[in-house]
């Protein structure tokens, strides 16, 4: 079962600033109590959004000028710190469909992958870049591409780095692991029957 | 030329090449909680799939639970807390999975109960959707956190989609210094190369100052791994973690034993093993560490000034300026005098009956000051029934410190335990972020359970060295 190819992403963008933005301040702890993922979407960053109102400023994520925004743009190791899905799952549903930052912490990115969700990265001086423009045009449309890994950024083009193999797997609609884990059951028996501690686990 | 314990273990549980470059990697141990699990188990059930290897997962309930008995009664009284529990309950009993509940006696912080059961061991890959998992590689394991739609895929497939990561030895040389623990090694490290200076590596922990450690510090310096952005880090297996493991309850029998000595043996890293990378962290003159920032790299060892913002560059004086403007010290000043309110020893760091041990050594004969209030929470209820028998709890509550039933309480506070308004911890667990603890403006000073205990007496950070007796 293959899904869907996730190559261009179009939209306003989201300038979230900072480093180490970890998955925390994406989604508080409270907002984990839960069984399913829906909802989640209206948490997000919900603390970081009332430590910014306590100061009279508007977080990104409140601010309705970025409201239709799907193009989220950080600095530095982004979502590190707890591996919880719930992260990009409450990303997604706020609206977020690809991701543009210096670095990600390694769980964070995978995370994102088999949601479909391409994390690029760029240089600091090219994440400045983008999120000035971004603050001078909220409305501005951004589009980013898989296949050609570009950013269009008022009539620029900008390089993006992603790894060949996410990048195959946006592609190709592999990026949902299961299918192919799934397809090589006789390999995973005959893995399991040579190691040795299956048999000490008893 | 020889091999590390990543690239061996690594290789002898690829299953296949996958057609996206990735390696199809068998999964030796699962283990679960109620946060990350109940989405996974939906997604099975949607989708038809039974757990293909249901006596490789483990699962417990750490997160949510309340830590004091009345508050344990069921059904829970947070409503959505006790709807996880049951999601809990009946997937593991569903899908044929063995669930460490609190009737079991075996309850407690996942992290803590695989150690303790034996279900962890050297040479096993060990996945967990939990960040810390990480703690297990201790064992001499591959062991490393996963989101949601990896517990679904492990469940299903015993397999995972990965990459392998490269290699970085940290040599930890010296000796310790009495006062000086595991816990203040790993803020030492994750300070001096930031907490994303491991994406990317798998780390060896090696040298004396390892070697020289209990089974219980090599978790701690584990456990911290993925604070330095280290998914995965272990040390190699030798005759303490042999020790550790025997006779414990899932652990080889006699008639297995040799065998799995024998195995557990071989997976070591190679005399001559290559890594990608390789430092050395001398500890002869490591001193306590304290954190004084908003993350875990944002350290200093207890004499020292935290840093002025003019020190760093560009991009990095933003971040150091956020750290001060939330925990709102004076930049420069020192985190030795900085008034507590909670102390709190506990968490899959520093939740071991060892650490218990050391911190009730140092309580004896004090008292919890007036001003802080201080939690002991078991990591397990088997530790608590051990801490108990030696007569741990007495020496808490005599201090005035509340004695707990087991959970991850206070670390990231899904239960009730949690900060009020600007509170500042003093805590032996894993992370300062801003409202980590459950307080949108709460403050987390991250330290040894040791150095807990002496702030807890003093209700300020101090120099836990004055109260160790050598």
């Amino acid at each position: 079962m293959n899904m869907p190819i996730v190559d261009v992403v179009k939209g306003s963008g989201v300038p979230v600033r900072g480093n180490d933005i970890d998955t925390d301040r994406i989604i508080p702890a409270r907002f984990l109590k839960c069984v399913t993922f829906e909802g989640l979407g209206e948490n997000a960053f919900a603390d970081d959004i009332k430590g910014l109102e306590l100061q009279g400023k508007v977080h990104p994520f409140q601010n309705p000028v970025y409201r239709k925004g799907t193009i989220l743009v950080s600095n530095q190791n982004f979502g590190c710190g707890s591996s919880r899905e719930h992260a990009p799952q409450a990303l997604k549903r706020w609206g977020i469909r690809a991701i543009i930052a210096e670095s990600y912490s390694e769980i964070f990115f995978g995370n994102c992958v088999a949601l479909g969700i391409p994390c690029y990265k760029v240089s600091h001086a090219v994440a400045d870049k983008i999120l000035a423009w971004i603050e001078a045009n909220p409305s501005g449309e951004l589009s980013t591409s898989t296949s050609a890994k570009t950013l269009k950024m008022g009539g620029e083009s900008i390089e993006l780095t992603l790894a060949d193999s996410p990048r195959g797997q946006f592609l190709d609609g592999s990026w949902h692991a299961r299918a192919a884990l799934m397809a090589n059951a006789v390999k995973v028996d005959s893995i399991a029957a040579k190691l040795p501690y299956m048999q000490f686990l008893k | 030329m020889g091999k590390n314990l990543y690239q061996k273990v690594f290789e002898s549980h690829t299953v296949a090449k996958l057609a996206s470059g990735q390696s199809q990697l068998f999964i030796g141990l699962h283990l679960c909680h109620e946060v990350t699990s109940p989405q996974a188990f939906a997604m099975l059930r949607e989708e038809g799939i039974k757990v293909k290897f249901p006596e490789r997962t483990f699962a417990t309930v750490d997160h949510i639970i309340p830590t004091t008995l009345p508050d344990r009664s069921r059904p829970l009284k947070d409503a959505i807390s006790e709807e996880m529990f049951l999601h809990i309950e009946k997937n593991t009993r569903d899908f044929g999975v063995r669930f460490f509940g609190p009737d079991t006696g075996e309850q407690g912080v996942i992290h803590i109960v695989g150690p303790e059961e034996g279900v962890t061991q050297p040479g096993m890959t060990i996945a967990c959707g939990d960040s810390h998992t990480a703690t297990h590689g201790a064992f001499g394991a591959i062991a490393f956190g996963i989101g949601t739609s990896q517990v679904a895929d492990v469940l299903a497939t015993q397999t995972l989609a990965m990459s392998p990561l490269k290699t970085r030895r940290i040599l930890f040389t010296g000796k310790l210094k009495p006062g000086v623990y595991s816990k203040d090694v790993s803020l030492a490290y994750i300070a001096k190369l930031g907490v994303n200076g491991g994406v990317g590596y798998a780390y060896e922990f090696a040298g004396p100052v390892v070697d020289a450690m209990d089974m219980e510090g090599r978790m701690t310096l584990c456990n911290m791994a993925i604070e330095g952005g280290a998914r995965v880090g272990y040390c190699n297996p030798d005759q303490k973690t042999f020790d550790f493991l025997k006779g414990k309850p899932f652990a080889p029998k006699a008639d297995r034993w040799n065998e799995a000595v024998a195995y557990w043996k071989s997976v070591a890293s190679d005399p001559d093993a290559k890594f990608d990378d390789e430092i050395i962290i001398d500890c002869d003159h490591l001193e306590p560490m304290v954190t004084w920032g908003i993350t875990p790299a944002q350290a200093l060892q207890i004499n020292e000034n935290m840093p002025k913002i003019s020190k760093f560059e560009g991009s990095e004086q933003k971040v150091i300026a956020e750290a001060y403007e939330y925990m709102g010290w004076q930049e420069g000043g020192k985190m030795l005098g900085t008034p507590i309110d909670i102390a709190f020893v506990g968490s899959c760091t520093n939740g071991r009956l060892s650490d218990l041990q050391e911190a009730a050594k140092i309580i004896k004969g004090h008292k919890v000051a007036d001003s802080v209030k201080m939690w002991v929470v078991p990591g397990s209820m088997k530790i608590k029934i051990e801490a108990e028998a030696l007569g741990l709890d007495k020496i808490f509550k005599e201090a005035g410190a509340e004695w707990r039933e087991a959970g991850c309480s206070l670390c990231l506070a899904m239960n009730p335990d949690k900060l009020k308004g600007r509170e500042v911890s003093a805590s032996s667990s894993n992370r300062n972020f801003k409202g980590r603890q459950g307080s949108p403006t709460g403050r987390t000073i991250l330290m040894s359970p040791a150095m807990v205990v002496a702030a807890a007496i003093e209700g300020k950070v101090t120099d836990v060295r004055k109260y160790v007796k050598e």
